[in-house]
């Protein structure tokens, strides 16, 4: 239990906890949304670590879960007339019973193979739902103004989806430490080093593995619901885009994988360069260009990330980063 | 009823060969280097390109543009073997998977600004075969059939009969060993990326004759590959002839029993299963 008492345990949560109530205090809209987007790709990044960076399986599917957690929740405020509460979780829980099918056979797979696997349940996901009657097809589903009455107004909605997300994002950072810092972290950092040699050791790799597959698949089911609902409606286009997937795993490569401050990190860095880019006027056409460059360099020169460059540069640091 | 199916199953058969040359350099990359090579999409969209500017500027004859498409094509494999491929070989998977996705964004944004995403097209009509008043194939799609075949024999006969390509096939055996061997095998993975971005070029160059495009139109094309890919046995170029006409029968059938939209689903649905089942491929690796 020592390790909960270690300062770099709880800055990660420090940090999304101070920002959150210093967004709740200031009550500006423009802060919220820019917030909003900010947590949603630090509660992205930071379940897409905790199987990429604890475990070592490059999932391009991360999306798939968004996608389909938002689609449940979506069409159970819209359609059968749930609470937003209610619906989120239901919109995680599916996400996370679907990981569990799909891990359960997917996660047989190793390397190179596993990530083919997650682009090709990517993109079997996204026709399945453009076709799916219940779903609305390729056309979505839409919120009627009046469900947000419901929560008094649109204005009050969007502060209960902020605060939503908000306590969301929380919670993937405590459970990100939670698996970091125990037992089954252990075991799932050995499969990440030597699988076959773990399994030797008596990891139960297969349920290990299924079980971090689920956990990092429920909360972007819970963070889809949440970005629909705010937005007010959702297709299929929206819902399924590959390159949220890498972006996700662009963020955790920056900060740097396997540690919890670095999606978070990653996620905020990502995000203000693209925004820097997409604003700036000599950029502007070209930031995919450049933020391609970006990534490359970071490959190729700083593959541990941020905060596992400091981490190896200052060891009487790494108390404070975790 | 029997003559629509006929009709669609040419078409998709047709399409087919040139999808599996599509796939066949991203296999032949796999198969050497154990790569996902995620810029190939962007690669084929850069030889639809090239055919349009050889013909629109130059008016050079598609077919004949392929040649300084192709040489194009085999350059790029280098450049981006040489920048972002190299450095990352022995690394984990995750790393050359985003140095290659890097190159992807870098091609695509470069292109985006470049050429915007709206449609461009070769107009370069051949007129139709026709048998009866029901059956007709487009010669642009024949002639892109039978060079598809023409291109994957060449690759045979390249990777079978010469010493490069017999270098090529020992590198993806045992890199140590052919190594040992006195096989240079940082130039043999060189030249495999660049024959493997080279095909993909080609591919871009045939497609481009019949469809119109923008630079984001490889995308489709690399998420087609991927699964050619595994059903023609991932690192076996040859096999994924095979698959590219198993998936373009597909495509063909699939339209006349249920709706259009539902191909994709039965795709990857496929392609997760085999990869389930036979990660190897339908006819076993190599």
């Amino acid at each position: 239990m020592r390790a909960w008492l270690r300062p770099g345990v709880w800055i990660p949560v420090a940090i999304v906890l101070i920002w959150g109530l210093a967004v709740l205090v200031l009550g500006q809209d423009t802060y919220r949304e820019t917030t909003f987007t900010l947590l949603m790709f630090v509660g992205m990044a930071s379940s897409l670590n905790i199987l990429l960076g604890y475990t070592g399986y490059v999932s391009f599917g991360h999306i798939v879960f968004f996608g389909l957690g938002g689609y449940m929740g979506f069409y159970l405020i819209s359609q059968q007339g749930w609470p937003l509460y209610v619906a989120a979780l239901a919109g995680g829980a599916l996400s996370g019973v679907l990981a569990g099918l799909l891990g359960s056979a997917v996660l047989r797979l190793r390397g190179a193979y596993f990530a083919l696997a997650t682009i090709g349940i990517n993109e079997a996901a996204r026709a399945f739902v453009s076709n799916f009657g219940p779903f609305g097809g390729a056309t979505g589903l839409n919120l009627t103004f009046a469900t947000y009455n419901a929560y008094g107004g649109a204005t009050q909605a969007l502060w209960i989806t902020f605060i939503c997300l908000w306590v969301v994002t929380l919670a993937v950072l405590i459970a990100s430490l939670a698996v970091r810092h125990s037992r089954f972290g252990l075991g799932l950092m050995a499969i990440r080093e030597d699988e076959d040699a773990a399994m030797v050791m008596g990891v139960k790799a297969p349920q290990a593995k299924t079980l971090t597959f689920m956990i990092s698949a429920f909360f972007p089911g819970v963070i889809g619901t949440l970005y629909f609902f705010k937005n007010g409606n959702v297709e299929p286009g929206d819902a399924f885009q590959l390159h949220m997937s890498i972006e996700a795993l662009v963020m955790v490569m920056l900060g740097g994988q396997g540690t919890v401050l670095g999606p978070i990190l990653g996620a905020v860095t990502y995000q203000g360069l693209r925004g820097y880019l997409l604003t700036s006027p000599i950029f502007k056409s070209l930031h995919l260009a450049v933020s391609g460059l970006f990534l490359l360099l970071i490959v190729l020169f700083v593959p541990a990330g941020a905060v596992g460059w400091l981490r190896a540069r200052l060891p009487k640091w790494r108390k404070v980063l975790e | 009823m029997f003559g629509q199916l006929l009709a669609s199953l040419t078409d998709g058969l047709l399409l087919g060969f040139v999808y599996g040359l599509a796939a066949m350099g991203l296999s032949l990359i796999w198969g050497v280097m154990t790569v996902i090579n995620l810029a190939h999409g962007p690669v084929i969209a850069m030889g639809m390109f090239g055919s349009y500017f050889l013909f629109i500027q130059a008016g050079v004859n598609p077919y004949l543009a392929l040649l300084p498409v192709a040489s194009l094509g085999l350059v790029a494999g280098f450049l981006i073997y040489g920048t972002a491929v190299h450095w990352v070989i022995d690394a984990p998977h995750l790393s050359s998977l985003l140095a290659t996705f890097a190159v992807n964004m870098i091609i695509i944004g470069l292109g985006t600004a470049a050429f915007t995403t709206s449609p461009h097209n070769i107009d370069y009509p051949l007129g139709a075969l026709r048998a009866g008043d029901w059956f007709s194939v487009s010669y642009t799609r024949l002639i892109a059939a039978v060079a598809a075949v023409a291109i994957t024999a060449g690759l045979y006969l390249f990777l079978y009969f010469t010493r490069p390509g017999k270098a090529i096939r020992a590198v993806a055996n045992n890199r140590m060993a052919a190594e040992l061997m006195g096989i240079p095998s940082a130039y043999i993975l060189a030249l495999s990326f660049g024959i493997g971005t080279m095909l993909a070029a080609l591919a871009g160059g045939l497609i481009a004759t019949f469809f119109p495009f923008t630079i984001l139109s490889g995308g489709p094309y690399e998420l087609k590959s991927f699964v050619i890919c595994v059903l023609g046995g991932l690192g076996n170029p040859l096999g994924a002839l095979v698959g590219g006409l198993l998936l373009g029968g597909l495509e063909g059938i699939i339209p006349t029993i249920m709706p259009v939209s539902w191909v994709p689903v039965v795709e990857f649905g496929l392609f997760v299963l085999v990869l389930l089942v036979r990660p190897t491929g339908l006819f076993g690796a190599k």
